[in-house]
């Protein structure tokens, strides 16, 4: 099974240096675009590959590239910014390409930037990846003095500054806007779409933002065309991904796979099954703003599509574990205290409705709850629903909620019927 | 005012953005750095240096969690209270650590060595709980290993990053 995502990352051991990295074949896909590939043609193979973005959304990344204007007339600067502010709970793939292999994430964003035709690109990394940052420090120094970035790339007259911007917390950050805001040494609050960052992004210029996981595909679809990548898939959406797991699994930990690998076979081929004494009962398929899904569904192909079908999202690909000891309001209470929190206040619905859902699952917790806060939660899993908020961290919020309430429905009547938390 | 130093590592930062003001986050963390947190008068300074009114600044700096706008310990704690640190045990590592520090969530131990902050998702949930000191990531925690890492007599000066092992 090819893993081209992972193939160079050696556990515990310092990433591939700019020698090390083109000796396995490094920095050949911007050799190739440079030499003889016009930008639009990168567009286009991209989107043939079927590459969906990584971050959550899974939104066409060439499709995506093609809003942005090109020739001569386009706006200037153009801009390419690599979304490291990884924050998703639950979610921990792009830590280990960053600290894993550096200058794949690099190369990626070189060709990408190329594609748009961008002169400068950032990486908006958390502040909390210490690691990633000394190592991708290291790589862009190297990227420097190899010729890989700055003036005339190569000889071939294109241009591409590339900086490491690095944040100082919040979710928001991630967020495709908030986190073009934050560059812009702002508060983190999303912007109102239309226009779209493809067309108005940072400082008002043509910006793309795309996911370290979704960047650091871009050099092996150049190298190996879109077929080859749509055949790594085990379904029709192209390629691998890194999946993962956490809760109380026997190994916890992330792997790279084809696209559309089962719930079970990573639950229980790669994550080694559930530890000794402990049941399933349900699983966030892709960090914490995704639905629930429930035995029920463990045969279902972790792709965008099917997970949809299923009723959730594929979103960030790794999935956290709900057990039989665990308490299932609990979680969601623990999810929607993470959400209140880093709301960052600037529609009413997210900034009242989210503390409200905490203070309701908290008396529901405590024994204080009554019949009718179900009904109010619900109301909220539609109030904060899609389309009625500015942008989409509270209807993220809602997703692991109404879930829940539709699941295991029985034990949040039960901790209301008994007044207590059965777990506790 | 600032120093020198300051001044000339904020304007290192300048050409990575096409206004001086952008870089206001890197240059709260720069001051931050230097003087362990952002007192009003660093921050007036620093909106002076960088063309901003001071509330135009604050607003900024108060959005931020890991901007400090008020004095901090010497060794910050961050724990993650995400979703699969609270399923792997959090809240008995929480309630460990306040014991212990004799401090809640939010608090500077009185000796000013500690400050103990909850965080989003520290991005190791295989290896949860997970808290981490300054700049150091501490994985699997366990009441076992949090007295290792607490004991004065055991502690690490370096501020390297831990990796997972």
């Amino acid at each position: 099974m090819e893993r081209p995502l992972t193939k160079n990352i050696r556990p515990d051991q310092d990433p591939p240096n700019l020698k090390e990295y083109e000796a396995a074949g490094g920095y050949q896909s911007v050799r190739k675009v440079l030499k003889g590939m016009p930008p639009q043609e990168v567009t286009e193979l991209v989107k043939n590959s079927n590459l969906r973005g990584r971050g959550g959304a899974g939104f066409p990344t060439g499709s995506k590239w093609s809003f942005v204007p090109m020739g001569a007339d386009a706006p200037r600067p153009k801009y390419l910014v690599a979304n490291a502010d990884e924050m998703e709970p639950g979610t921990f793939k792009d830590r280990l390409l960053m600290e894993g292999d550096p200058h794949q994430l690099i190369e990626g964003m070189i060709v990408s930037a190329y594609a748009i035709q961008a002169e400068i690109a950032y990486i908006f990394l958390r502040s909390e990846y210490k690691l990633s940052e000394k190592r991708l420090r290291r790589g862009l120094t190297e990227a420097y003095e190899g010729g890989y970035l700055g003036k005339n790339i190569l000889g071939s007259g294109y241009n591409l500054d590339a900086h490491l911007h690095i944040s100082a917390g919040r979710y928001m950050c991630g967020e495709e806007t908030g986190l073009l805001n934050a560059l812009e040494g702002k508060r983190a609050t999303p912007r109102s779409k239309p226009p779209y960052p493809q067309v108005s992004g940072l400082w008002g210029k043509p910006t793309i933002v795309n996911n370290v996981e979704t960047l650091c595909n871009i050099p092996h679809i150049v190298n190996h065309g879109a077929e080859w990548f749509k055949g790594l898939s085990h379904t029709g959406e192209g390629g691998t991904k890194i999946y993962g797991a956490s809760g109380k699994v026997k190994r916890p930990g992330a792997w790279e796979l084809p696209m559309g690998t089962s719930i079970r076979e990573l639950l229980e081929g790669h994550a080694g099954g559930m530890r000794d004494g402990f049941k399933f009962r349900g699983v966030i398929p892709g960090g914490a703003s995704t639905d629930f899904l429930v035995e029920e569904h463990l045969d279902v192909k972790m792709d965008y599509d099917s997970v949809q079908k299923a009723g959730s999202r594929l979103g960030t690909g790794t999935m956290i574990i709900l057990d039989d000891q665990t308490c299932p309001v609990g979680m969601v209470h623990n999810l929607e205290q993470f959400f209140a929190r880093e709301s960052c206040g600037w529609c009413t619905p997210c900034r009242e409705g989210l503390p409200w859902t905490v203070r309701t699952l908290q008396a529901i917790e405590q024994g204080e709850g009554e019949t009718a806060d179900l009904e109010r939660l619900e109301h909220h899993a539609r109030f904060l629903g899609p389309g009625s908020t500015f942008c989409a961290l509270a209807p993220g919020a809602m997703e692991p909620l109404q879930s829940a309430l539709k699941y295991f429905r029985e034990d949040f009547e039960r901790h209301i019927r008994e007044m207590r938390c059965p777990w506790r | 005012m600032l120093t020198e130093e300051e001044r000339r590592e904020i304007e290192a930062e300048f050409h990575q953005y096409p206004q001086k003001r952008s870089a206001c986050i890197d240059a709260l963390k720069i001051v931050q750095r230097r003087r362990g947190w952002v007192s009003d008068e660093s921050l007036r300074d620093l909106a002076a240096f960088l063309g901003m009114t001071p509330d135009e600044l604050d607003s900024v700096a108060t959005f931020y969690n890991l901007i400090f706008r008020r004095p901090v310990g010497s060794r910050v704690i961050l724990i993650c209270d995400s979703v699969s640190c609270w399923i792997m045990g959090y809240e008995r590592i929480r309630e460990l650590l306040t014991a212990r520090l004799g401090i809640e969530l939010g608090e500077t131990s009185a000796d000013g060595e500690f400050t103990l902050l909850p965080n989003a998702c520290l991005g190791a949930c295989d290896r949860a709980p997970v808290m981490m000191i300054n700049d150091e990531l501490y994985q699997d925690l366990d009441p076992g290993s949090l007295d290792q890492i607490l004991d004065p007599n055991a502690r690490r000066t370096d501020s390297s990053p831990m990796t997972s092992q």
